[in-house]
């Protein structure tokens, strides 16, 4: 936005964002490693650091729309925030392989591993039925993607009422799917600690759990962008790049769901 | 390419004092910004290093005592392996590759693309600021005890860089989950700016500037990013469970709860082995460019240079486990893993290779940036031959973690990517500051560290055959001599920090100003077609590539 331009790259203006979010994380690893160690006060400071890099997400995405509505996204910039968002689901890809490595280094090989009585699931342990719960989430989420799916389409077509209703749609299957996990966590048999089934299981369904919310604020923001007319048929990529993530969400619960639910449970 | 596409005037306000550089968008203060950041952390690691040195210069426990509060040799032992964690992590992570990444390809390479800035600028301006708050958490980590600021290194982190359970999950108090999140944070940094880098590389060539005509410093850092991308978070995943086996009660790593300490070796080392081609690959695509340089003469085999840099990116991720030889793997896999580690000799002689080929009847200029990229070259050569020498797993059997594997990974890293680094500062430096370095100077330095870093780490390939391990305060009077050696050889390379570290301010006060193209009409990279320094923003209007 600074004066006339004979490229189509974005130059973006001196930002104090970065600086307050790098602030706000050191606050939350200091306040959170000695709240830990149980020094007195101190997690404040980390309310203070998570507090601070909310502000950032909001303030900086902020800054983000108005160039965007300000019309510094164009076509070429556009491809790059493509990429942008491409490599970093990859990065997460690769934050979930870690794991399902975990996980199937204890289930794939349990002969010999004394503490679980050599067998998976490890015994004593009583897992959940797969095909309750669990396979109602997956049903919820699948659903979910073709309702993400549907406002697409109608984006793609200027039918702003179709979009609305298929993005409520996702939203509200996104919060229920929380609410389902979240009332399966409460009836588990196991705990979180002392086990590697506990460890394994929390852990992987846990960080799934924690992006299906990400994933649902991320709609969420959409929604309400769209009600405020921020989208048009032909420029939408915040939509687009919230729809990727929740796919990369989905075949996530489909690997957990097959591969910790279905075939870990020894049925 | 004769034309100056720098000279016009950049429209727009120029942003200053604070706002210029805490709020920066711009890649090429981002890039000091990093470079000063890099100097410091490297002062640090030093410092760190011949602390190390002084106590291995005579047996017995006798220097580091001195630091320790109550004067005990276990606590001098401590401290000695903090010292060496700390020197680990801050060389990796704040000096190496602060100074390649984040300064010298954060400065160059929107400019060798023709690009006016990076893709994500904002992105650019946190993947540099995490980085404080990281090294002060390490730093943190290395003397703060059970929630309180102890003894020096009393309750430090000791468990070496590679932070292997189950020392790591049982030391007490608060550092071990400093030293973690301090982790946490450089690696987000690093993914951060790995995606900008990419998305840059991808998006933002000029016209003309197809992927095929690349300089190869470009084509190293695109590869470099793409294995930070894929790599840092298999590292941010296993400390987590560390984290969490240390204070949530998890058994991720914990035998006794069905864990298994070997995943976390794997998970580190399919982390740590592309890391380690981080560090080294930025530093070959720099040695390609100068060699081209001051050869002057295109690089020989230009595509096979890229494809080679591509190939050891991808075979960094299958090779993992050949760190870890020793853990009882079966012997089929350490078949694989030893095959797939000597394959990675082939493109790595492509390189080393060509570069002879791009000197070979070439108009040689032995300027200072000239002299380390040779340097490099001879030093690297050495560092890979004794890696090959340890990828045979029988080999490796009684060399494993003994001073041979320190002298190889020193040779790759403080002679390769440290050599890099110096080779890139005089090659850019007038370019960056419009201040030229002086010659003689430049050349005298280069002597001092190349004398200094072989009397540190030659003698150690010796003190490895002959058996004495790595991480350790003391050692039999047997080793006395190759040990004093190495420790002069320290001391001489602190002298030549120095030296440098006045040479900086030598330039920055005194340095010549520095023309557009100090090395003549045969360089081919779009640095030189700009000022000195450049605009703040290079590249209004974008230059055509023919």
């Amino acid at each position: 936005m600074s004066g006339p331009s004979n490229h189509d790259y974005h130059l973006v203006e001196p930002s104090k964002w970065p600086v307050i979010g790098a602030i706000s994380v050191f606050l939350m690893a200091i306040g959170g490693v000695f709240s830990l160690h149980d020094v007195p006060f101190v997690i404040y400071v980390f309310y203070a650091g998570i507090t601070g890099l909310l502000l950032t997400f909001v303030g900086w995405w902020r800054d983000v729309v108005a160039e965007a509505q300000g019309g510094c996204h164009t076509p070429t910039v556009q491809i790059g925030l493509r990429y942008g968002m491409v490599l970093f689901i990859a990065s997460e890809v690769m934050f979930f392989v870690v794991w399902f490595w975990a996980y199937f280094n204890a289930a794939l090989f349990p002969a010999g591993n004394e503490a679980i009585g050599g067998v998976w699931p490890p015994q004593g342990i009583e897992v959940f039925d797969p095909w309750h719960i669990p396979f109602v989430n997956t049903l919820v989420l699948l659903l979910s993607g073709t309702t993400v799916t549907w406002a697409h389409h109608a984006m793609l077509e200027g039918n702003r009422k179709g979009l609305k209703l298929g993005l409520w749609c996702t939203v509200l299957l996104g919060i229920l799917f929380t609410s389902l996990q979240a009332y399966e966590y409460s009836h588990a048999a196991f705990g979180f600690g002392g086990d590697i089934y506990g460890s394994t299981f929390f852990m992987a369904t846990g960080f799934h759990g924690f992006h299906v919310i990400i994933g649902t604020v991320f709609l969420s923001v959409c929604l309400y962008r769209d009600y405020i007319g921020h989208f048009t048929p032909k420029q939408h990529f915040g939509f687009e790049a919230a729809a990727w993530y929740w796919h990369f969400v989905d075949v996530v619960w489909l690997f957990l769901f097959t591969s910790i639910y279905w075939w870990g449970s020894g049925i | 390419m004769a034309k100056s596409y720098g000279r016009h005037k950049s429209h727009g306000h120029a942003p200053t004092g604070l706002k210029r550089w805490l709020f920066s968008t711009n890649h090429k203060d981002i890039g000091i910004m990093y470079l000063f950041f890099a100097g410091f952390g490297g002062i640090i690691g030093v410092l760190f290093s011949v602390l190390m040195r002084l106590e291995l210069h005579e047996p017995g426990v006798t220097f580091l005592t001195w630091f320790v509060a109550d004067g005990t040799v276990e606590q001098a032992a401590q401290f000695f392996n903090v010292l060496i964690t700390a020197h680990g992590l801050i060389m990796v992570f704040f000096l190496v590759m602060p100074a390649l990444i984040g300064g010298f390809a954060n400065y160059f390479v929107p400019i060798m693309i023709g690009a006016p800035d990076m893709a994500f600028p904002r992105l650019n301006n946190i993947s540099f600021w995490l980085l404080p708050p990281a090294f002060t958490l390490l730093l943190l980590s290395a003397f703060v005890g059970d929630g309180t600021i102890g003894v020096v290194g009393a309750s430090g982190v000791g468990a070496g860089w590679t932070i292997y359970p189950p020392l790591s999950a049982n030391i007490s108090g608060a550092s071990m989950d400093l030293a973690i999140l301090s982790l946490h944070l450089a690696g987000a940094s690093s993914i951060l700016g790995a995606i900008n880098f990419i998305t840059t590389i991808f998006n933002m060539r000029a016209p003309g500037m197809t992927m095929h005509k690349m300089p190869l410093f470009v084509w190293s850092i695109l590869v470099t990013a793409f294995l930070l991308l894929l790599a840092l978070p298999v590292l941010a995943g296993a400390i987590t469970m560390l984290l969490t086996d240390r204070n949530f009660g998890t058994t991720f790593f914990d035998p006794a709860g069905g864990g298994d300490p070997l995943l976390f070796q794997h998970l580190f080392w399919f982390f740590g082995h592309p890391e380690v081609y981080i560090l080294i690959l930025p530093g070959f695509g720099i040695i390609s460019q100068i060699i081209s340089t001051f050869s002057k003469k295109p690089i020989f085999g230009y595509l096979g240079m890229a494809y080679a840099m591509v190939s050891i990116g991808f075979i960094g991720f299958i090779v993992w486990a050949h760190h870890m030889y020793t853990v009882g793997l079966d012997v089929d896999l350490k078949a694989y893993f030893m095959i797939a580690t000597m394959v990675i000799a082939v493109p790595t002689g492509i390189k080393i290779f060509s570069w002879i080929a791009t000197m070979w009847g070439g108009s040689i200029e032995f300027k200072t940036p000239m002299l380390w990229a040779i340097g490099f070259i001879f030093l690297f050569t050495i560092g890979g031959v004794t890696g090959i020498i340890m990828a045979s797993a029988g080999v490796d059997q009684p060399l494993h973690d003994t001073y041979y594997i320190v002298a190889h990974f020193h040779y790759t890293m403080a002679l390769g990517s440290v050599f890099a680094i110096f080779a890139g500062f005089y090659y850019w430096m007038g370019k960056m500051s419009g201040r030229q370095y002086p010659e003689w100077a430049g050349k005298l330095h280069f002597w001092i560290t190349f004398i200094g870093v072989n009397m540190v780490f030659f003698p150690q390939h010796f003190l490895g055959l002959a058996g004495m391990p790595r991480r350790y305060v003391d050692y039999p009077d047997a080793y006395t001599f190759w040990n004093q050696l190495s420790s002069y050889g320290s001391y001489i390379t602190g002298a030549g920090v120095i030296f440098f570290l006045g040479l900086v301010i030598y330039i920055f006060t005194k340095g010549k100003k520095c023309p557009e193209s100090p090395w003549g009409d045969h360089t081919e990279t779009l640095e030189w077609t700009l000022t000195s320094p450049p605009p703040l923003h290079q590249f209004e209007v974008l230059p055509k590539i023919k």
